[in-house]
């Protein structure tokens, strides 16, 4: 790995201020993503700047009845949390269909939020990738891309976004609070990831010195129904080559409240409005369902090697939906 | 070099150490703990599986710096009746996944005491469960029903 200077702040305060004045200084989380992309020699920070003992690391209730997640919550930690349990069980589910019990003991929600594709293009350095070097062009749109995203796409990449907490809190309307020495400012989930464009390396509305600190979840009342449901190559421990984060509310056979996203399609979590905007006020059910999925997934540019994933997509909207809307009464 | 203390199977160790060392690598070349395997280097294979103050995590992806006063236990330092139960199961062919499978599941059983969730969502440690939370293990031997087996055992 590449030589690099080490600092563990013992503030937020002194951690802004470590990454402000060192432009080459990357914060480092459970390091479950950086580490590998510093062996990879992909990531390659001269100054690393560990925040693990920040206090960062409690969920807390927030008046609207919302919830204050800390950058530093592991992941496992927040999949344990009684408050998130109850009122968005997407949020465990999506934690729990992702990495493995060990990564997750590691992984913090802002590292989660900060982590970079597994494109293998990206990956692999003697690869054409304009992600890692803008401009060098991109082996897989050609390529072996069957994990690779079909909306929000262009022709300078492909790569698909990894979380499966993300999706989950792209359907929450999540909003991200991020520090530096400028103040403090909050984002909503939505506009905090990229799509490429021609631009892939920026991948964040963050600034190269600001600190994920939270990410507060509003009150969502119909999250308290609600699925996370993966589809991918063995049944733990892969990404997903489609995922779709759920809720809805049925009342009298129509939709009251519908909350979609889809992980694994494209660059960011995909808030499925198209989606949405076709379920809401209109009959549950089957065929609407589908008119849906479609209406979201008609905008799909697709590869040879994932061209299967519209359809799958859409199958697993249709399925996930169905099932929320036959179990139990609504409300 | 940054100095680091860390407790390794209870004997008290205080290390210089490179701040892009990883903890894998720290136990492996200065303290001589080759127990503790080096697989895939990049989190997908488990077989680096430590306790770092009881909590398994994967000791490749960990910087030893970021370890600072933790209590680490690697399978040197590892008594349990999983041992031999692996032994009576024959959970494991050539043994190189073993040290980590077995950090693995002391670990796990740990989390299922203390009431952590996972995607299978069963009743007690039902065999899915199981194969659910040991699912951060690989066995490219294919040993899973022994392991399997001697986890049951132990439950």
């Amino acid at each position: 790995m590449r030589p690099f200077a080490y600092v563990r702040p013992a503030d937020v305060e002194a951690a802004v201020h470590a990454v402000a004045t060192e432009p080459g200084a990357k914060f480092l989380g459970g390091g479950t993503n950086l580490v590998d992309l510093m062996r990879e020699g992909i990531e390659r920070p001269d100054t690393v700047v560990d925040v693990t003992g920040l206090p960062l690391d409690t969920v807390d209730d927030l008046p609207d009845g919302g919830l204050r997640i800390g950058a530093l919550v592991r992941n496992s930690a927040l999949a344990a949390d009684p408050r998130v349990r109850a009122h968005y069980p997407m949020v465990p589910q999506a934690l729990l269909a992702g990495a493995s019990p060990q990564l997750r003991n590691m992984a913090t929600v802002g590292g989660n939020l900060l982590q970079r594709t597994r494109c293998p293009y990206f990956y692999d350095t003697a690869s054409a990738c304009n992600k890692r070097e803008p401009g060098a062009g991109c082996d897989a749109l050609g390529g072996f891309n069957r994990g690779h995203a079909i909306l929000g796409v262009s022709e300078s990449c492909i790569a698909a976004h990894p979380s499966d907490m993300c999706v989950a809190l792209a359907a929450l309307d999540a909003v991200v609070e991020a520090r530096s020495v400028r103040g403090t400012r909050r984002i909503p989930i939505e506009e905090f990831h990229r799509l490429p464009g021609d631009t892939p390396q920026v991948e964040t509305a963050l600034a190269s010195d600001e600190l994920v600190t939270a990410v507060e979840l509003p009150a969502v009342p119909v999250a308290a129904r609600s699925r996370y449901r993966k589809v991918r190559d063995r049944a733990s421990y892969a990404f997903a080559l489609v995922s779709v984060a759920a809720a809805l509310e049925v009342r009298d056979g129509a939709v009251t409240g519908v909350r979609l996203a889809l992980g694994g399609v494209a660059a960011k979590p995909w808030r499925a409005r198209a989606a949405e905007e076709a379920l809401l006020g209109g009959p549950a059910g089957e065929e609407a369902f589908r008119r849906a999925a479609e209406a979201e997934l008609a905008s799909a540019n697709v590869r040879p090697g994932n061209a299967f994933k519209s359809r799958l997509a859409e199958a697993t909207i249709v399925a996930t939906l169905r099932e929320l809307s036959t179990e139990g009464d609504a409300g | 070099m940054t100095e680091i203390r860390m407790k390794v199977n209870g004997a008290d160790e205080s290390l210089d150490v490179e701040p892009w060392a990883s903890l894998l690598d720290t136990l492996r070349e200065r303290l001589g703990l080759t127990g503790t395997k080096k697989g895939c280097d990049q989190g997908a294979c488990g077989a680096c599986t430590v306790l770092a103050d009881g909590v398994r995590i994967n000791a490749c992806l960990a910087l030893a710096v970021q370890y600072d006063g933790s209590e680490i236990t690697t399978i040197e330092g590892v008594d349990h009746p999983l041992q031999e139960a692996f032994i009576r199961h024959d959970g494991f062919q050539c043994g190189y996944c073993t040290p980590g499978q077995i950090c693995s599941a002391i670990g796990m059983l740990a989390e299922h005491a203390a009431g952590m969730p996972s995607a299978v969502g069963a009743t007690g440690l039902t065999e899915d469960e199981i194969r659910e939370r040991m699912s951060g293990n690989l066995c490219r031997c294919g040993a899973y029903n022994g392991i399997l087996d001697a986890i049951m055992e132990l439950r």
